[in-house]
């Protein structure tokens, strides 16, 4: 696919854009048949996602933890590598997150951000490491194991939350509250410090940090030597070899970076909302992950504008819900799944006669 | 003229209803795990239908997908006028302990959970009573003198209710082996019926003949995989005897129906009060289900003595042991 060179603005923009587009034509159908006005849907879906800056708030909030994870795929699929592990890691990562709030006894939320952040770093690093290493001696493929290491991650997780870590006299499994320094500012806090009232979301700082390490991960990618080599051997491995660069360790360091990744959403759940662990704080968002990569062409940039889309869906189908009461969770579920569907599984439905189309154009212009 | 006459009863007609319909504004939060799940939710959405059949008047619903989708929804009904808002599952605890203090003028009621504060009403159940009860049935039913348990997600709730089936058997049959399992460690577990129905086959295999399901909509592939295997199933929350009849055994009912249709209710009349109420066997908070699908069933002998210790739990003769007291099945 890749010699049929097309645009960039056709492979970045109009292509998922067309996706997008049909998606929410299939989705609009469905809500005819449903009895329902489209428009009125559609309008609901959008005023839900960025009708107020408190709605917008939350639109932003899912996005960030979008962001994390679908970096994650991203970057493992730039070496040949599909890590499906992204819930898991980002379980981790929030254990992470959590063993360091709870250890310390501070004051000041600026000193122990960074220590949280390098908590839920390495505890989402360790758990794609393995599946990494496996995979570098052994051939264990991935998938494989990284699926596993789901369910590992989150029986480990269950046993602490109900046997160590659970608050006392408290039914529900997650740990006590943190302390003050435990919660990273959230957004309406610092907006009102310019004297700007909002209504309360959950976003915070950790935003901020979502698309610096995007920034980051596009510098690796495309400006540093290992990043240079892990795209090598994810292109092709006997090529990268014959290049003198050994794909065992690159394929570990993809994974690695990968699991860090996603355990930074962690951060954004553990300390930047919840403010203690409660179990099944992913809630899916790290399988959510892998379509957030699809659709933005593992680019950095890409995947933002892809997590910001997801989280546009998640938020306004929330509201969805609200506005339409025959709009069961159910069917918020089939448009989001419909536009995954399209943008993800699906993209190469209208790739291939846009090529054509180009192709027909360049002879065209060359007689 | 007549007309104008009409035009004003109209707006008069508007001016009235708005500040009607302003006494009382109900909002219904679900738990994960979806509203029909014919269990725990849909106990709560058959006690808000209800209280709208009765009184004619709407509520707002939710279904939060997400743990941030809690507080989200809390404050999205209040926004829209919700002046009592009944959240169910004890998953929602945090959620609403941080909204009633955002919100004092709005009133919570927290089924199965505690939150201490002017504006909640916290309710909660005697589950294991009720699961000594039907405890006791199945291990009353049970030709092999084997019984099984299979739970939902893997939290003290759910041991709560094995904790207290374990009694009931054992008060029986103090020989009595009871086969536990867990469906999972997420909240997929809630709606898992492929695996229910794969964990009872084994406990069927294993030699249990009587299974009690306490996992929400996972639950509903036990029932099936008992009807399949000939053996008898436990409903749990509604009364799920018709799903089956000749092979529900009985239900575990939770009356989560009556509590939010109570809460609607007291809030409509004025009568809602904040603190903390326990709904045990004395307060028929929590019984086991009979009627005409499982009447075949239960013999006479069964009944009287489900009856007798029914009697001695409520007078104190029996005292059934809580595992959420101290996280332990000490009996």
């Amino acid at each position: 696919m890749k010699d049929e060179a097309l645009p960039a603005w056709v492979e970045y923009f109009a292509i998922p854009g067309i996706n997008l587009l049909m998606a929410l034509i299939i989705a609009g159908l469905v809500v005819v048949f449903m009895g329902e006005s489209p428009w009125v849907a559609l309008g609901a879906l959008l005023g839900g996602a960025f009708g107020s800056l408190e709605q917008f708030g939350y639109t932003l909030f899912y996005t960030t933890s979008f962001i994390f994870t679908g970096l994650a795929v991203a970057v493992a699929f730039h070496c040949g590598l599909f890590n499906i592990g992204g819930e898991g890691q980002a379980m981790m990562g929030g254990l992470g997150v959590t063993l360091v709030c709870l250890g310390y006894d501070g004051t000041s939320w600026p000193l122990l951000f960074p220590l949280a952040v390098m908590g839920a770093i390495a505890f989402g690093a360790l758990w794609s490491f393995l599946p990494g290493y496996l995979q570098a001696t052994r051939g264990s493929h991935t998938v494989i194991t990284t699926i596993m290491f789901n369910f590992l991650a989150a029986i480990l997780l269950n046993y602490l939350l109900v046997e160590v870590l659970i608050a006392p006299g408290q039914q529900s499994p997650q740990t006590i509250r943190f302390d003050e320094a435990g919660h990273l500012p959230f957004a309406h806090d610092l907006l009102r410090g310019f004297g700007l009232e909002t209504g309360r979301s959950p976003l915070n700082i950790t935003f901020l940090l979502a698309l610096a390490v995007a920034g980051l991960v596009w510098l690796f990618l495309w400006r540093t030597r290992w990043g240079y080599e892990m795209r090598a051997v994810g292109q092709s491995e006997p090529a990268a070899r014959y290049g003198g660069i050994s794909p065992g360790p690159m394929i570990v360091m993809a994974m690695v970076i990968s699991g860090a990744l996603a355990g930074l959403m962690g951060v954004n759940e553990v300390m930047g909302s919840q403010h203690r662990l409660v179990l099944g704080f992913t809630a899916g968002f790290g399988f959510a992950g892998i379509a957030v990569a699809l659709m933005g062409r593992n680019h950095p940039f890409g995947v933002v504008l892809a997590a910001l889309l997801f989280g546009v869906l998640y938020q306004g189908g929330s509201e969805l819900a609200f506005e339409i009461p025959t709009f069961t969770s159910d069917v918020v579920v089939v448009i989001q799944g419909l536009v995954i569907l399209f943008c993800g599984a699906l993209e190469n439905i209208f790739r291939k006669p846009i090529v054509r189309i180009f192709e027909i154009r360049r002879l065209l212009r060359e007689l | 003229m007549g007309k104008a006459l009409i035009g004003l009863a109209l707006l008069a007609g508007l001016w009235a209803s708005p500040a009607l319909a302003a006494e009382v504004k109900p909002g219904l939060l679900y738990n994960m795990g979806g509203k029909f799940d014919k269990s725990f939710n849909e106990a709560a959405y058959n006690g808000a239908e209800a209280f709208k059949k009765e009184t004619g008047i709407t509520y707002l619903e939710f279904e939060p997908s997400t743990e941030a989708q809690r507080e989200q929804a809390l404050r999205n009904m209040a926004r829209r006028g919700a002046n009592i808002i009944v959240a169910v599952s004890f998953a929602q605890t945090s959620a609403v302990e941080t909204v009633a203090a955002e919100l004092p003028d709005v009133k919570f009621t927290l089924i199965d959970g505690v939150v201490e504060a002017p504006n909640v009403q916290s309710v909660i159940f005697k589950e294991h009573e009720g699961s000594f009860l039907v405890g006791m049935l199945a291990a009353m039913a049970s030709k092999t003198g084997k019984v099984s348990f299979v739970g939902g997600m893997d939290i003290p709730l759910i041991r709560k209710f094995a904790c207290g089936y374990e009694q009931g058997a054992k008060h029986v049959n103090g020989s009595a082996e009871v086969l536990v399992n867990m469906t999972g460690n997420t909240p997929a577990a809630w709606n898992d019926p492929t695996k229910g129905g794969e964990l009872a086959r084994s406990q069927f295999d294993r030699g249990a003949d009587v299974v009690f399901a306490a996992a929400g909509g996972t639950g509903v592939g036990v029932y099936q995989a008992a009807k399949d295997s000939g053996k008898l199933a436990i409903g749990v929350d509604s009364n799920q005897n018709h799903l089956h009849p000749g092979t529900m055994l009985t239900s575990m009912v939770k009356r989560v129906d009556v509590a939010v249709a109570e809460a609607f209710k007291s809030a409509m009349e004025g009568t809602w009060e904040p603190g903390f109420k326990v709904l045990g066997l004395a307060e028929d908070g929590v019984a086991w289900a009979l009627d005409d699908d499982n009447r075949s069933l239960i013999s006479a002998d069964m009944e009287a003595k489900m009856a007798a210790a029914q009697k001695q739990i409520v007078e104190g003769g029996i005292s059934v042991a809580d595992y959420t007291a101290n996280n332990a099945c000490e009996y």
